[in-house]
């Protein structure tokens, strides 16, 4: 049929036959009128309206017309392919729409089966507080420090100048190691992050700018607010002209990005031998902002209507410590700083007992996800 | 230290409507951190008046004796006749002045008293005991007044000084001197701006000759006074105002000559100790105590002296334990008519040994080791001696012993404006003298400089730090500035700390829940462990003081920890649990020594430092994981999946994965695992082959041994190692030409490791090679007995071209050749 033919009368090639033209035409229109759903359109639209179908074949006969009469069929042709065209694709709004409200309705399934083949864990809201506070001081620019957990004497408590009898070095209920032979081994496990100051001090270029969160060790019983392992977030900062309105910025910046804008704090004289002058730390409770100060009426659990909330101590690092460190007090300065991990949890969270966050129950993980 | 605040304003002009809270917060916010505000008689309702006792009369035929009583109230009670009180006490008689609550009263504990019919008669009332009151614990019966003390119907509550607020203050441990009335009143009157009387600025009159003779070691003592009184009434009571304020703070009534010595310690500070003279033997001597010497202590323990002990010993041996507590023989007795009271200020360091050699901490030994006054001792003395003399009728003896070896003070050289540059705060001019001539500090000035000799009261003020704290106490910390920190730009975490987190997070991810585990242990987890007796994780170090005797030991491994952790999970109905923890474990050096004790006047050598670090223990960071039950649960779906021993074993390489490392994986025996379900897992460090851990099903001892679900499994990694094995990453070239699969099946001896088989194909296939990936393992009839099929899918690419099936004919082929050769692998049809 398409075979080249150059002796033919334009009338006599059969598809370009007004009356085949519009019989192909209506054959298709009828198609696609009885095309049922979406996939008897798809075998429609391949029979009448692709490159196969047969319009579209007629229509390559046009080609072989003599000039005069290709105007006159192409235009009969087009107009029947336009036509088909328009049918399939208004055929095929019908039939979209028809699914939509039929078909995919029929599809449906229960969405709320669950699907908790394979659960996911958590990590420790522990060590998640740990990361954010530490990331708060990052973002300030300070670096993160680590030390062993099982310490040198000297590093936990002489070289911070807790002097062998004073009183201060018996505060922090201290686990010591036995020596191979039972004796002395000079090693306890750490009070305090503390020791990481002067790890860091000995082991950095100044200027030094670093937070040190980790595990440490006293021996008190575990019961709701204590534990003989706890977590603290140490940090220290020595470098020239630091004053404590410096410890005072870093703690305002801490305790804004944990807990909220615009809580008020408040240092507290206090005693620490590796700082001197120290402070205790309190914020305002960010539950009450101590609305419930006197109001009986209106208390705080959060902050037992106290109105202030102790999150650490801190101070100026005792000159003595840099000495012992073999920085130059006389040419630096410094401040340090601890933190409760476990206290920044309870608070942050309202977490209500320290035994939670040891026995490892899957329960209480699970709350946190694997960021928090 | 517990300070009734009526007995602070003795010495402070507080202004009247200064409250209790108020002065609480104003001392805390300066260091003297007041835990409680106790509001004492804050409930006590009247009318409590005086009340004469005109008529007992006894009844009897109840259990106990019971007295009716008409007690003269004045016309407290509206009627002027006498008030009808039954009272089971008998210490008592007629004409007595006593202390009465009538109807309507309230006192301390929301105690109502009423009118009521007991034993037979109207008891409109109550004649009250001191604990009723709440004034000091006496259950020996009613309280019964001096004479004069007032008048029958005059309200009580005011006179006997019922409604009292104390402060309970947490003093620092460098701050002794506020363990008296005379230091915190001295702070108080600083803070407020007001006068301060010093109770200890009493002139004391030259001894009229030599007192009891004293031979004192100065270095364990540097100023010691006895005073005598003599014609001591040993039956004189200690005065109303004097228990109460004992009692108020903390110190219970003893006797009078007991009471005397507490009193004056808790208002100046200094410990005080009252002998019977006449059971002392010769002169009293301040020294050492020797090798085997014992003392019976007033606690009635018998006590073996350390020679570093400071003893008071007269010619029959040791009678006290210098500033910790006195001894049982020489004890004031009822009988004492001769007291020699002691003031001596004994050295601190020694104080506080002995205080922790023989456990007890005396108000006496508190005071000692934080600090007391060097000057105080003779005023001390003298006002017990005095107080003897006013309550108990002694005559105080004019000759007595002082001995002064007190060294005068170095001052401390600071300049004038360096609390300023501590605080951050540009102080005005002078502030510094100011506030340290407040506190008794002698201040020079010279220049810029402040020569500054601190009081003797103050032995915690040596370092021009210390003096700047003072300043900015008073000027308030509340009004230090806040000023961001200007650090340098960090660098941020290391490589390592990123990884520990993102390790968390992939173990999470794949439904491990983190655990924080304590890291102590017992022989019992060891054995439970099933380790040999030479296994290195036996090694372990020992605390001297554990909290739980059963467990002594610090981890050498997270096992017990999890595995424990585990079972209280399952305990708690939770059959499918998987668990992980990050933490270190330590493991002691090998002939490590005593870590030593460096100097602290100047920083650490290198030798130094590297003398440290030999003592103190290797502690690898791990990462442990324990799981049991169904990892993929059982639902809707189909059946569930069990945690086996793969588990475990891809959690490593999970972790290792984390770091872009991959883990070498081989058949091994190794406690506490499952010995035919254990694998070895290694890493490649430079040349080197490194073992990290192992994973896989626990051996079914240990799953007893820790009560833990039957097939539970393990795996227990080294951080720090897989740490060290990152390669760099190098980004691979993405191709786009199409891929060329090609699967085998090998049949091997089912005893062949597939690790090897898979090794060996992968370095056969050459650079052509995409990856192969095992896809399934049979055994059965068609490979027949002892050998097994295994089937890889092998990927082949190019870079630069689409693979002819030839090229990726010829890559299997040289696979499946190599894997012939190293396993003995036969290609299967």
């Amino acid at each position: 049929m398409s075979a080249p033919n150059n002796s033919f009368d334009p009338v006599e090639v059969t598809p370009l036959h007004p009356d085949e033209v519009a019989r192909m035409r209506e054959e298709a229109l009828a198609a696609i009128e009885a095309a049922g759903d979406l996939a008897e359109l798809k075998e429609v639209r391949l029979a009448h309206a692709s490159d196969r179908s047969p319009l579209a074949l007629a229509n390559r006969e046009i080609g072989a017309l003599p000039p005069a009469a290709k105007a006159d069929a192409g235009k009969r042709v087009g107009g029947a392919r336009r036509d088909v065209g328009q049918a399939l694709k208004a055929r095929q709004a019908v039939l979209e729409t028809e699914r939509d409200e039929r078909v995919l309705i029929e599809e449906r399934v229960d969405v709320t089966l669950p699907w908790d083949r394979a659960p996911r864990g958590a990590r420790h809201p522990l060590t998640t507080v740990a990361e954010r506070m530490a990331d708060i001081f990052v973002g300030l620019g300070f670096e993160v420090a680590e030390g062993p957990e099982v310490e040198a004497e000297w590093f936990n408590f002489d070289a911070l100048n807790f002097q062998p009898d004073h009183p201060a070095r018996t505060m922090q209920d201290t686990f010591f190691v036995e020596g191979p032979d039972g004796g002395e081994s000079g090693l306890v496990m750490r009070t305090h992050t503390s020791p990481v100051q002067v790890r860091a001090l000995l082991s950095r270029e100044l200027p030094v700018y670093v937070v040190a969160p980790g595990k440490t060790f006293r021996t008190d019983e575990l019961d709701a607010t204590h534990s003989p392992v706890f977590h603290q977030l140490e940090g220290l900062v020595v470098d020239r002209g630091i004053t404590l309105a410096h410890l005072r910025g870093a703690i305002d910046a801490f305790v804004e990005n944990m807990f909220g804008a615009g809580l008020r704090t408040r240092f507290r004289a206090s005693y620490f031998p590796f700082t001197e002058p120290s402070a205790e730390v309190d914020m305002e409770c960010f539950v009450c902002r101590g609305a419930s100060v006197g109001d009986p009426d209106a208390p705080c659990r959060t902050c037992s209507s106290e109105g202030w909330i102790e999150i650490g101590g801190c101070g100026v690092v005792n000159p003595r410590v840099l000495t012992a460190a073999g920085v130059d007090p006389e040419v630096y300065s410094g401040w340090a700083f601890g933190l409760g991990i476990e206290r920044t949890l309870m608070f942050a969270h309202g977490v209500r007992d320290m035994h939670d966050m040891v026995e490892g129950d899957i329960r209480f993980t699970s709350a946190f996800g694997s960021e928090n | 230290m517990r300070v009734p605040l009526s007995w602070l304003r003795e010495y402070v002009d507080l202004p009247a409507d200064v409250t209790a809270r108020a002065l609480a917060d104003r001392l805390t916010l300066a260091g003297l951190e007041v835990e409680t505000v106790d509001e004492l008689g804050s409930d006590v309702k009247g009318p409590v008046v005086y009340g004469r006792v005109l008529e007992i009369e006894e009844l009897t035929g109840f259990k106990k004796p019971i007295r009716h009583c008409r007690v003269d109230v004045g016309d407290a009670n509206g009627t002027g006749e006498p008030q009808e009180i039954i009272c089971g006490a008998r210490n008592f008689a007629e004409g007595d002045l006593v202390v009465t609550s009538l109807p309507g009263a309230e006192l301390a504990g929301g105690f109502r008293i009423g009118a009521r019919k007991t034993y037979g008669r109207m008891s409109a009332g109550m004649i009250c005991s001191a604990s009723e009151l709440g004034l000091w614990d006496d259950h020996s019966g009613i309280i019964v007044l001096p004479e004069g003390f007032g008048a029958p119907g005059e309200d009580a509550i005011g006179p006997l000084g019922l409604r009292e607020d104390v402060l309970d203050i947490a003093v620092t441990p460098d701050r002794g001197y506020a363990l008296s009335l005379r230091g915190v009143a001295r702070d108080t009157a600083a803070l407020y701006g007001v006068d301060f009387r010093d109770p200890a600025d009493v002139a004391v009159a030259a001894p009229t000759g030599e007192g009891p003779a004293a031979e004192v070691d100065p270095a364990l003592c540097d100023r010691y006074v006895l005073r005598g009184a003599t014609g001591f009434d040993p039956g004189a009571p200690t005065p109303l105002w004097m228990k109460r304020r004992l009692h108020q703070s903390g110190v219970r009534p003893i006797s009078l000559a007991v009471d005397v010595t507490n009193y004056v310690m808790l208002e100046l500070g200094q410990p005080l100790h009252a002998w019977d003279r006449a059971a002392l033997r010769g002169p009293l001597r301040v020294r050492a105590a020797g090798a085997g010497e014992k003392l019976e202590t007033l606690d009635h323990v018998q006590r073996s002296l350390d020679p570093d002990d400071i003893v008071i010993a007269d010619d029959s041996g040791p009678v006290n334990i210098a500033g910790v507590m006195g001894g049982l023989t020489t004890e004031i007795s009822s009988t004492s008519t001769e007291v020699l009271v002691e003031a001596g200020h004994f050295d601190a360091m020694h104080i506080a040994r002995a205080s922790r050699r023989h456990q007890l901490s005396s108000e006496s030994s508190r005071r000692f080791e934080r600090g007391v006054d060097s000057a105080v001792q003779l005023v001390a003395a003298t006002r017990a001696a005095e107080l003897l003399a006013e309550l108990g009728g002694a005559a105080v003896e004019t000759a007595y012993t002082h001995i002064d070896r007190t060294a005068e003070r170095e001052p401390v050289t600071v300049r004038a404006s360096h609390a300023g540059s501590v605080a951050g705060v540009d102080y005005p001019e002078g502030t510094a003298r100011t506030w340290l001539r407040r506190i008794g500090c002698r201040v020079e000035e010279e220049g810029d400089l402040l020569r500054v000799t601190p009081p003797s009261w103050r032995p915690d003020l040596t370092d021009p730090n210390d003096l700047a704290e003072e300043v900015i106490r008073f000027e308030g910390y509340e009004n230090i500035p806040s000023i961001p920190p200007r650090a340098r730009s960090g660098r941020g975490l290391t490589a390592g700390q990123r990884l520990r987190r993102a390790v968390g997070r992939t173990l999470a991810d794949a439904g491990y829940h983190e655990v924080l585990n304590y890291p102590f242990v017992g022989e019992r987890d060891l054995d439970g462990l099933q380790l040999p007796a030479e296994d290195g994780r036996r090694a372990a170090l020992r605390l001297a003081n554990p909290l739980n005797e059963e467990e002594p030991l610090l981890r050498t491994t997270l096992l017990p920890g999890l595995f424990k952790a585990l079972a209280r999970n399952v305990g708690r109905g939770f059959a499918d649990v998987a668990l992980f923890e990050t933490g270190l474990v330590y493991r002691p050096r090998q002939g490590a020594g005593r870590a030593p004790l460096l100097p602290v006047d100047r920083g650490p050598g290198a030798d130094e430092l590297a003398e440290i670090d030999a003592a103190v223990p290797e502690q690898p960071r791990r990462v442990g994981a324990v799981l049991a039950g169904d990892f993929e649960r059982a639902g809707w779906w189909g059946p569930g999946r069990a945690a086996t021993w793969a588990d475990a074993v891809q959690a490593a390489r999970d972790v290792a994965r984390t770091a872009g490392v991959e883990l070498e994986v081989e058949a091994d025996q190794h406690a506490p695992w499952h010995p035919g379900r254990c694998a070895a897992l290694y890493v490649r460090v430079g040349g080197e082959r490194l073992l990290v851990g192992h994973a896989g099903e626990l051996h079914p001892r240990t799953v007893k041994a820790f009560g833990l679900p039957e097939r539970a499994a393990a795996v227990e990694v080294d951080l720090d190692r897989i740490e060290r094995a990152r390669p760099p990453v190098v980004a691979p070239e993405v191709s786009t030409y199409p891929v060329a699969t090609q699967d085998v099946a090998l049949a091997v001896d089912a005893s062949v490791p597939v690790g090897l088989v898979s090794a060996a194909l992968a370095e056969g296939a050459g650079e052509l090679l995409e990856s192969v990936r095992l896809f399934d393992v049979y055994t059965g009839e068609q490979v027949g007995e002892g050998r097994k099929s295994v089937a890889f899918t092998l990927r082949f690419r190019a870079g630069d071209r689409t693979l002819t099936a030839e090229e990726a004919g010829a890559a299997r082929d040289a696979a499946v050749a190599l894997a012939a050769e190293r396993t003995g692998a036969v290609l299967r049809g």
